[in-house]
């Protein structure tokens, strides 16, 4: 019997990747995706990376198609609007080895700056999409996305939601089966895409997915599981789980490729139906469809675009059963912080004392935002902190960018932030850029980037160097500081925003989680010398909290010594003691 | 068996992954059908943090929903009063007897609720642990989630050594040792 095993929906992805004989995988972090390559990087047959952004990892997969391997590139949701470029065109070249697009959409915002259906992409670029339920599916559908996209001769998006990606289920493990590498052959009408070629594509991708669509009926992994006939569900993904549970009587069309639609069984499965629902978590892209047929059916006439659903959602909803449940009791939210040691917290104390807006990016930092520290104004996307500040002052002038500062991490420049600045450089701005350099990407989970020196695979190499980097574009203020090191960096800081000249001060200090050493020093209240005036408590360290006599006390399982409370501390209240 | 519900709530990094890990590997190791599902990202820096186990011989969907589950094994006070709801009518609360405000509170815009586990016993099956004091004493006080795992164990059906094999092949090699005492020290206070 082939050996069992409880795999998360990301690892069960990277496992069929294995298994469909993959060996060039590229990706950005990105929550709900990053799993994927975190666990691909186990199997030693396949070559896999970090790449700087989702655009560049699409277009390593691209490469690695066209020499004839199989390769994946995985992203998040709003990843997929970096490497979109690339994508739409590849659509049009189809592929030489298999090659599948990974994108793991986030109803629910768990961790996303927006809820955008990957499923309304893909229509736009007409490439096929195949959704799994559980792990066990995550494994056996990439397989099968991969000789989609070599049968079809088109790049296939394997979508997925948070739901999958992050429950773990059991799976069947299975061999590796090797692909051969398909030999090179020069073919400029279908691989350079200049417009006498693309036209020529352009009407081939129509004829694909006529013909995808034609034969979809026989799909294996689109099935008919025909119940009691009063209702019948048109369903896909997690989805699925929540109508088995909710209506275990009612017949489904589960589709495995949700685009393009199997149109003779989606017609031949509702006539055989009272009545048609179709049970989709964000947009009503499938319910579209099937009313493009002439097909009656319910979907989002009852159900929201917005978040996950669940099975008392349906049982309410749907069939109108009264789900009874205890009130929840009223406490108080408990909202993602910035971690006791952060050294965000402190460049955002100093930013706060100097009464400076930030221009925010994407990261840990957006926490940043939020009370007690106040001072992200805005989050757009990765990189946009940079680039936004630049269209403040072409808006209103150098003066008035110089309460201002971007902020941005050092992953998220590598990202989409270097271009940002290039520009601000070329047309002549004036701002203060920080970049928050803790030496990892730490929002996904402490990976690696051209900056730290070490790759997915764990070698060790020349990390880029952010100094010189700006540096070369011409930026003669740049500066490295420690934020842990308030006075100082609070005078560098106000001196570089009232300048009108372009600055950029890194902003240097581990992420608090990425060496888990063992902690050797922390903080102790001394209550002889605390004067209760809750300085300490103003930057919101988790770590600090104040007792019911009205002094504090720092929760020796959180503090790791950062220093910060000690540095604002007028009485010298707060001792470093050796643990 | 017919499906059953478990919760692991807490706060983020307070190590409900890895009690999840041991869950999942302990359903599988009995034969069942399993399917858990987690919190990545960025809610895990210190928000409020929900892990679902559901085992039986078919499990659909990996949440479990309002009203459904069997056990909520709770790291933090105000989380065990924030997911009781949860909880089926004969549920049991295994609730680690610790207090970490959340950033409304630190900042004193919302009081932290009082007499959590009294109002809790009120109205629900309720074992409290103060897991951190006693992971103090065996040395390790990361090991506390595993000791509040431990007293939960007596409420499902597993055998005992069982549970010290999975533990055995899910912790780091060098925390072995302390882990299984962590769960025989839970479960023996149950």
């Amino acid at each position: 019997m082939a050996e069992k095993k409880i795999m998360l929906g990301n690892e069960a992805i990277a496992r069929g990747c294995y298994e469909a004989g993959v060996k060039v995988s590229a990706a950005y972090p990105g929550t709900p995706s990053t799993e994927i390559s975190e666990n691909i990087v186990k199997y030693d047959e396949i070559y896999a990376e970090w790449s700087p952004n989702e655009k560049v990892a699409m277009e390593v997969a691209i490469g690695a198609s066209l020499a004839g391997v199989r390769s994946v590139c995985s992203m998040k949701c709003v990843g997929l609007n970096v490497a979109a470029d690339p994508l739409f065109t590849m659509s049009y070249i189809g592929v030489t080895g298999g090659l599948v697009v990974v994108v793991a959409d986030d109803p629910g915002l768990y961790s996303s700056q927006n809820e955008q259906d990957t499923r309304a992409v893909a229509r736009a670029c007409k490439v096929p999409v195949i959704e799994p339920s559980d792990s066990s599916e995550a494994k056996e559908y990439i397989k099968y996305a991969f000789e989609l996209s070599e049968k079809y001769d088109t790049p296939v998006i394997f979508r997925t939601t948070t739901r999958l990606a992050h429950s773990q289920g059991v799976v069947e493990l299975n061999e590796r089966v090797e692909k051969e590498d398909i030999p090179y052959e020069k073919n400029i009408r279908k691989n350079v895409m200049m417009p006498g070629n693309a036209k020529v594509r352009h009407l081939y991708v129509e004829e694909r997915e006529n013909r995808m669509s034609a034969e979809a009926d026989a799909f294996p992994i689109n099935r008919i599981e025909m119940r009691d006939t009063k209702i019948g569900v048109i369903t896909s993904g997690i989805p699925y789980q929540y109508v088995r549970e909710a209506m275990p009587d009612a017949s489904v069309l589960k589709l495995g490729v949700v685009y393009p639609l199997p149109k003779d069984m989606v017609k031949d499965f509702a006539s055989k139906v009272d009545v048609l629902y179709v049970i989709e978590e964000l947009d009503p892209i499938i319910e579209e469809q099937v009313k493009a047929l002439g097909i009656e059916c319910h979907g989002k006439d009852l159900l929201t675009v917005q978040g996950e659903y669940s099975s008392n959602m349906l049982k309410e909803k749907v069939l109108g059963q009264s789900v009874s449940v205890n009130e929840p009791a009223n406490v108080p939210v408990r909202p993602p912080i910035l971690c006791p040691g952060c050294p965000h917290r402190a460049t955002f104390h100093v930013m706060k004392k100097l009464g400076l807006h930030g221009a925010g990016d994407i990261g840990c930092y957006t926490l940043g935002a939020v009370d007690p520290l106040g001072v992200v104004d805005t989050t757009v996307c990765m990189g946009a902190s940079i680039s936004t500040l630049h269209g403040m002052e072409k808006a209103r002038g150098k003066d008035y960018v110089k309460n201002w500062v971007a902020v941005i991490g050092d992953s998220t420049f590598m990202h989409t932030g270097v271009n940002s600045l290039m520009n601000m450089v070329y047309n002549q701005s004036t701002g203060t850029v920080i970049i928050l350099d803790n030496s990892t990407t730490g929002m996904t989970g402490h990976q690696d980037h051209a900056g730290t020196g070490k790759t997915l695979k764990g070698d060790i190499v020349n990390s880029i160097d952010l100094v010189k980097l700006c540096e070369g574009m011409g930026i003669s203020n740049v500066f490295v500081q420690s934020p842990l090191e308030i006075n100082e960096f609070e005078a560098l800081l106000k001196r570089e925003v009232s300048k009108d000249e372009l600055s950029v001060i890194i902003a240097k200090y581990p992420c608090a989680l990425l060496d888990k050493k063992k902690i050797t020093k922390q903080y102790k209240v001394d209550n002889e010398k605390c004067k209760k005036c809750g300085m300490c408590m103003k930057p919101g360290c988790p770590a600090i909290t104040k007792t019911a006599d009205g002094f504090v006390k720092v929760d020796d399982t959180l503090c790791n010594g950062c220093g910060l409370c000690a540095q604002l501390c007028k009485f010298g209240a707060l001792n470093l003691v050796e643990v | 068996m017919a499906v059953k519900n478990i919760m692991i709530v807490g706060v983020g990094g307070q190590g409900t992954l890895l009690t999840s890990r041991i869950l999942g590997g302990i359903t599988l190791r009995a034969g069942y059908d399993v399917k858990l599902s987690e919190v990545h990202g960025m809610a895990q820096r210190g928000g409020s943090v929900v892990t679902y186990v559901r085992y039986g011989d078919k499990v659909n969907e990996p949440i479990v929903e309002e009203g459904q589950a069997d056990v909520l094994i709770a790291f933090e006070r105000l989380e065990a009063l924030r997911y009781a709801h949860f909880l089926k009518k004969d549920g049991v609360i295994i609730v680690n007897d610790q207090r970490i405000d959340p950033m409304p509170v630190v900042i004193g815009k919302a009081e932290y609720p009082e007499n959590i586990i009294e109002n809790l016993s009120s109205r629900y099956n309720v074992l409290s642990i103060d897991a951190m004091s006693v992971a103090k004493n065996l040395g390790n006080t990361r090991t506390f989630n595993v000791i509040v795992l431990g007293m939960a164990a007596k409420h499902m059906d597993f055998p005992v050594e069982d549970w010290i094999s999975v533990i055995e092949n899910t912790v780091p090699a060098k925390t072995v040792e302390i882990n299984k005492k962590a769960f025989m020290t839970g479960y023996e206070m149950a």
